[in-house]
C-alpha cells in the first residue's frame, strides 16, 4: 500500500556505528542545509526524537548527527496501515567550508533540530613591516 | 513503505488509491512547484478495543499548521509547513518538504467525533479517535427458553 506520493522515510545508509544496543531500522533525517551571512544553518527532521538524547560530533570537517528515538508502540498494536517506521537517525556531512568548531550551537523543538555552523575568521590581512638594517 | 498491511475491503482499498491519485493531480502538488511534489504524509494507524489511532510524523509544525476534522469513518489532516526562505540565503541542500499537505483516512469504524482527541509532542502527532457507540464489539447474552 505504498504510493509515489507518499513521504517516505529512507533508511540511514551509513550503518559503520557503534554497536547498538537496541534492535531496529536507522532511519536518515531529511535536512535543509543552507547559508546565511558567516554561518551555515543545518535543520534536520527528527520527529520523537528528545532533546538529551540526540548528539552531535564535529570533527575534522565531518558533522555527525545521531538522534535516539524511543519506541512508541508496545508491539501489540493490531496496524490497519503501517508506512513509516520507528527508529534512531543518524546522518553524516562533511563540511567544505572552515568552521568555527568552538562556537557551533544547536537546539532542538518540535522535532526539527537546528544547528549553526559559524564560518571562521578569514585570517586578516596583514602589512607586514620591513626592518631596515 | 509498507511494513504490513492488513487487507481491507477492496471497494475501500480502491477508494483510498483513487484519492491518492487525484490528490496527486489535482491536488496541493499542483498549486506548488518545488521543492516538494511528495505530498502526502505517510501514517500509521493501528486499532484498540475501544479506540483507533492515527499517527503521524510533522516535524517543524505548530498546533496552529494543523487542521483536522471527521466525520463519520473519515479522518481528513491537512498540514501548513510553511515555506521560510529568508531574503540573502543559498540553499545547499532542501529536502524538508514545505507547503500543504493533505491526507483523508479512511477508518475501518465510524468514530465519535465529539471525543477525538489529539496531540502533538516532539514533532509526532497522536490522534485518538474512540469508536461510536454502534461500532463497539457487544456481547450478546444468550437467553435459554
Amino acid at each position: 500500500m505504498d504510493s509515489e506520493n507518499t513521504i517516505t522515510k529512507p533508511a540511514a545508509e551509513e550503518a559503520a556505528m557503534a554497536e547498538r544496543t537496541r534492535c531496529g531500522c536507522c532511519y536518515r533525517p531529511n535536512v535543509d542545509i543552507l547559508e546565511q551571512g558567516d554561518e551555515l544553518l543545518v535543520r534536520a527532521d527528527v520527529p520523537g526524537a528528545k532533546s538529551d538524547s540526540i548528539d552531535i560530533h564535529f570533527e575534522d570537517g565531518t558533522l555527525e548527527i545521531r538522534a535516539e528515538v524511543p519506541p512508541r508502540y508496545e508491539g501489540r498494536e493490531e496496524f490497519l496501515l503501517r508506512e513509516y517506521g520507528v527508529g534512531d537517525y543518524y546522518r553524516t556531512f562533511q563540511v567544505s567550508e572552515a568552521i568555527d568548531s568552538g562556537k557551533i550551537s544547536a537546539n532542538y523543538a518540535d522535532g526539527v533540530l537546528t544547528l549553526h555552523l559559524p564560518k571562521a575568521e578569514a585570517l586578516k590581512p596583514r602589512k607586514i613591516a620591513v626592518d631596515a638594517s | 513503505m509498507a511494513l504490513g498491511y492488513r487487507p481491507r475491503h477492496p471497494l475501500h482499498q480502491l477508494r483510498d488509491e483513487m484519492d491518492r491519485l487525484l490528490t496527486g493531480f489535482f491536488g496541493p502538488a499542483a498549486e506548488g512547484i518545488m521543492p516538494a511534489f511528495r505530498n502526502q504524509p505517510a501514517v500509521n494507524v493501528w486499532e484498540r478495543d475501544d479506540v483507533v489511532m492515527v499517527e503521524m510524523e510533522v516535524p517543524g509544525v505548530k498546533s496552529d499548521q494543523l487542521d483536522l476534522s471527521v466525520a463519520g469513518a473519515e479522518l481528513s489532516v491537512r498540514i501548513e509547513r510553511p515555506d521560510t526562505v529568508e531574503e540573502g540565503t543559498a540553499y545547499h541542500r532542501r529536502e524538508r518538504p514545505v507547503g500543504p499537505l493533505t491526507r483523508v483516512i479512511h477508518l475501518p469504524v465510524e468514530v465519535d467525533s465529539n471525543r477525538v482527541e489529539a496531540q502533538l509532542r516532539d514533532g509526532v502527532l497522536t490522534i485518538t479517535l474512540p469508536k461510536a457507540e454502534s461500532a463497539k464489539a457487544r456481547k450478546i447474552n444468550v437467553v435459554g427458553a
